[in-house]
């Protein structure tokens, strides 16, 4: 389980984030205001974000910087959307992507 | 179109302390622009403590170091694009952005510079075993950013690869972030990083398997998730020694193994390369003032060579001078003495026994400039 990380030695504590509502593959998810979708994933144990072009393979959280793509998804209908840079707002609807995410591709 | 005296891509410690002397030394019109959510790059996950000399901002935790660096460009006033991604160039210094705007879209906006300086850092290197794409393994920096910056834990009970600093202080992060770092591996004979660092790892009770690297990942966890790592011995020449093998439970598997400059945006510039190993692969040569063999293209930090954030941090400094001469903000004179000061403590950032290695590399990079440094 990937816990959040609310008390810390040096950063301190996250008191009451602001806290949202996102839908990922159909299903509710809470989200604090602002942080990368990705991030809003990984709490709720979500790792996979992804299924590759040829091979179907699952992908998930790689460089976290907005660099390898592996975490790309479909959000609010447009694919490739890179999570991990991409900031959570209230009612965005986001999705697993198999491939290019586009209607031709395979599932 | 839109025009800029000058254009910066990439946040990071360069890219903000070039913007902020560009700013200083009478540069009007500093654009700034980072494909993050967030400015400052790296370095604000660094929550340890830098060492070196109190002028090179020893003591100071990375992200205080960063979050100072934001306040002054933003009292100087240095316009910053976030969510925004410098996608190409054309020629005269054309620049094709795309530009997130306030409702979360983008949108493609073209500018003419007058000046660029390309600081676009630095991406970890990736390690092939069996089962390195499975969900669960990625970079070490790619954890730290979770736990640092967006305060989620990538897993539970975590395999780091490799022990340079990167490794270490990770590990030890992640620990802090209240995970469990099951072990390290590392290649080499020996530790890789500072000693300083290894103690704290060592005195949580975590073993440290030098000559090891990893075999095999399995991922048979929730949807295909990493669930075990096998480690091998290996020989003097890599090779794994057959009956080593250890199995360890684990989610998450970090790569620590160095990293290589981002360099694609360079490329797309006639801007001569240099192939550098210690400087982690193909870098453009440039001269004292950080200019490129494309006239009025600086470069600075890690797109110039892996090294850290103080370097990157100097290296900005001096083209943001560099452009401020260039754009007729300041005498050749004073560039040139702003320029002296700032050398010789990238000088003193490169020595001893981690700094040489870097020192020698920039050193040859600078070589290859045309009709400069012999």
């Amino acid at each position: 389980m990937c816990m959040r990380v609310t008390d810390h030695v040096i950063l301190g504590q996250d008191l009451n984030p602001k806290m949202i509502e996102i839908t990922v593959d159909g299903q509710k998810v809470p989200a604090k205001e602002g942080e990368p979708i990705l991030a809003a994933l990984l709490a709720q144990d979500i790792m996979v974000n992804r299924y590759t072009v040829k091979r179907n393979e699952p992908r998930g959280l790689f460089c976290g910087i907005g660099q390898c793509t592996d975490c790309a998804m479909i959000v609010n209908g447009k694919a490739n959307v890179r999570t991990c840079i991409t900031p959570a707002v209230e009612g965005m609807i986001v999705e697993t992507q198999y491939g290019y995410g586009g209607a031709n591709d395979v599932k | 179109m839109l025009n800029k005296q000058l254009l910066i891509v990439g946040a990071g410690p360069a890219g903000l302390a070039a913007a902020i002397e560009a700013k200083k030394n009478g540069v009007k019109d500093v654009l700034l622009v980072d494909l993050n959510m967030k400015a400052g790059g790296q370095l604000m996950k660094q929550i340890h403590k830098f060492f070196g000399s109190k002028e090179h901002r020893a003591g100071v935790r990375g992200i205080d170091t960063g979050a100072a660096m934001l306040k002054e460009a933003e009292e100087l006033g240095v316009e910053v694009w976030l969510k925004s991604t410098c996608v190409g160039f054309f020629d005269d210094k054309v620049a094709c952005i795309e530009k997130g705007m306030e409702d979360g879209s983008k949108k493609i906006i073209y500018l003419k510079a007058e000046t660029i300086i390309i600081a676009t850092g630095g991406q970890e290197n990736v390690v092939r075993f069996k089962g390195w794409t499975t969900p669960g393994v990625m970079g070490a920096g790619a954890a730290q950013t979770m736990i640092n910056v967006n305060k989620v834990q990538p897993g539970q009970n975590i395999v780091m690869l490799g022990t340079g600093n990167v490794g270490l202080i990770v590990s030890y992060q992640l620990m802090q972030a209240g995970c469990n770092v099951v072990c390290l591996v590392e290649a080499a004979p020996g530790i890789g990083g500072y000693g300083v660092h290894a103690s704290k790892i060592s005195r949580a009770g975590v073993p440290i398997y030098t000559k090891h690297t990893i075999k095999e990942v399995k991922g048979n966890g929730p949807n295909g998730r990493v669930s075990e790592v096998t480690i091998v011995e290996i020989d003097p020449k890599f090779n794994p020694i057959e009956g080593t093998e250890k199995t360890f439970a684990a989610d998450t598997v970090t790569l620590a193994a160095g990293l290589k400059p981002v360099s694609e945006l360079v490329k797309l510039q006639d801007i001569e390369l240099v192939f550098n190993g210690p400087f982690g692969g193909w870098v453009p040569t440039h001269n004292e003032k950080m200019e490129t063999t494309c006239p009025g293209i600086y470069v600075a930090g890690d797109t110039t060579g892996v090294e850290e954030a103080n370097t990157a941090l100097e290296e900005g400094k001096v083209a943001g001078v560099s452009a401020a001469e260039a754009l007729g903000a300041i005498s050749a004179a004073e560039a040139d003495k702003q320029r002296a000061e700032i050398w010789a403590r990238l000088d003193g950032l490169r020595m001893g026994p981690f700094g040489e290695k870097r020192a020698i590399a920039k050193k040859e990079v600078m070589a290859k400039f045309p009709g400069v440094r012999a």
